[in-house]
């Protein structure tokens, strides 16, 4: 399986995630990148077009937990304690969103992640959103 | 002399109406399968079981994403609710004349921070929200989201909105 594949496979098996229509674009080291494509089904306001804020927490939660998921010395599990989303600026209307999270601190038990949100093509630098979680954390071999 | 209360299918049908304008003209709500149900003027939301909103197929687990979005849905048609509430029984908006395409502006989402307390069960969800504040300019709402027991939320949020006529 190349890595391309394996990448796909690890979204894929999220089922919601699936849904949405989100890619894993990049993995690693406590660091990942999601993208959602634009999808008539996601808007939130019909008349600017807009996708839904909650469509927006769902690529930053679900970015956030594969972040965790990806720390070396991790057990590769985790589950979401806290979200905040901060949104900065709607997304226009058929753009490609892509998420950054970085896990930037672990203890032996909670893993601290931090993500921004921005529009995959067009010159616009301004973040749509950004987040900062707590995601639950277990070291690798930890209490088995 | 006393004004004759309004008959109980005008009222209803008023109400209903509005509602199903605020909460039709979003696709994402369809998408999620999100329903409301009224009693007077409060709203529970209901999230019905789907495979799809699984996160974590071997507990299995609702996504957080899923859990995120419930609870922003919730909390936006709460507030969005309660000012619609005000304009059509004082009249202010016609609720006979109102569809998703002529809906008065909505709130937008400032900030949410969202709860995890517990895992989400592969079963129904409801939650209803509370608008701890409506402003002028900004407003804060909690939502409480519970699966079998209502006094054991399953998440909660607390969200900020731009209200429409600052944007």
């Amino acid at each position: 399986m190349d890595r391309g594949t394996h990448l796909r496979g690890l979204i894929d098996a999220l089922p919601f995630s699936k849904a949405l229509g989100m890619r894993l674009e990049e993995s690693g080291d406590g660091r990942a990148v999601v993208s959602l494509p634009y999808d008539a089904r996601l808007v939130g306001d019909p008349r600017s077009g807009v996708i839904h804020g909650g469509a927006v927490s769902a690529l930053m939660d679900t970015c956030c937990g594969t972040a965790v998921m990806t720390v070396p010395d991790g057990s590769g599990i985790t589950a979401t304690l806290d979200l905040r989303i901060d949104y900065m600026r709607p997304a226009r209307k058929g753009a490609r969103i892509v998420c950054e999270a970085i896990c930037y601190h672990t203890t032996r038990t909670v893993a601290f992640v931090r993500a921004t949100a921005t529009e995959a093509d067009g010159g616009e630098v301004t973040p749509v959103a950004s987040a900062v979680g707590a995601f639950t954390f277990e070291k690798r071999g930890a209490g088995q | 002399m006393r004004q004759q209360p309004e008959p109980v299918q005008v009222v209803k049908e008023r109400r209903d109406r509005a509602l199903h304008a605020l909460v039709q003209g979003v696709p994402y709500i369809t998408f999620l399968g999100i329903e409301f149900d009224r009693r007077g003027d409060e709203l529970t939301a209901i999230l019905p079981y789907r495979d799809t909103h699984i996160g974590n197929p071997l507990l299995p687990a609702l996504h957080g994403g899923a859990i995120a979005s419930f609870l922003e849905v919730t909390a936006i048609i709460g507030l969005g609710w309660s000012i619609l509430w005000e304009q059509i029984e004082s009249g202010a908006v016609d609720a006979a004349a109102i569809g998703p395409e002529s809906l008065p502006r909505q709130p937008k989402t400032i900030d949410m921070t969202v709860d995890f307390l517990r895992t989400g069960l592969p079963r129904d969800a409801y939650a209803r929200a509370r608008v701890n504040r409506s402003g002028r300019r900004y407003s804060s709402v909690h939502v409480e989201a519970w699966q079998d027991n209502r006094a054991r939320p399953f998440a909660q949020a607390t969200g900020h909105f731009l209200m429409p006529a600052h944007e």
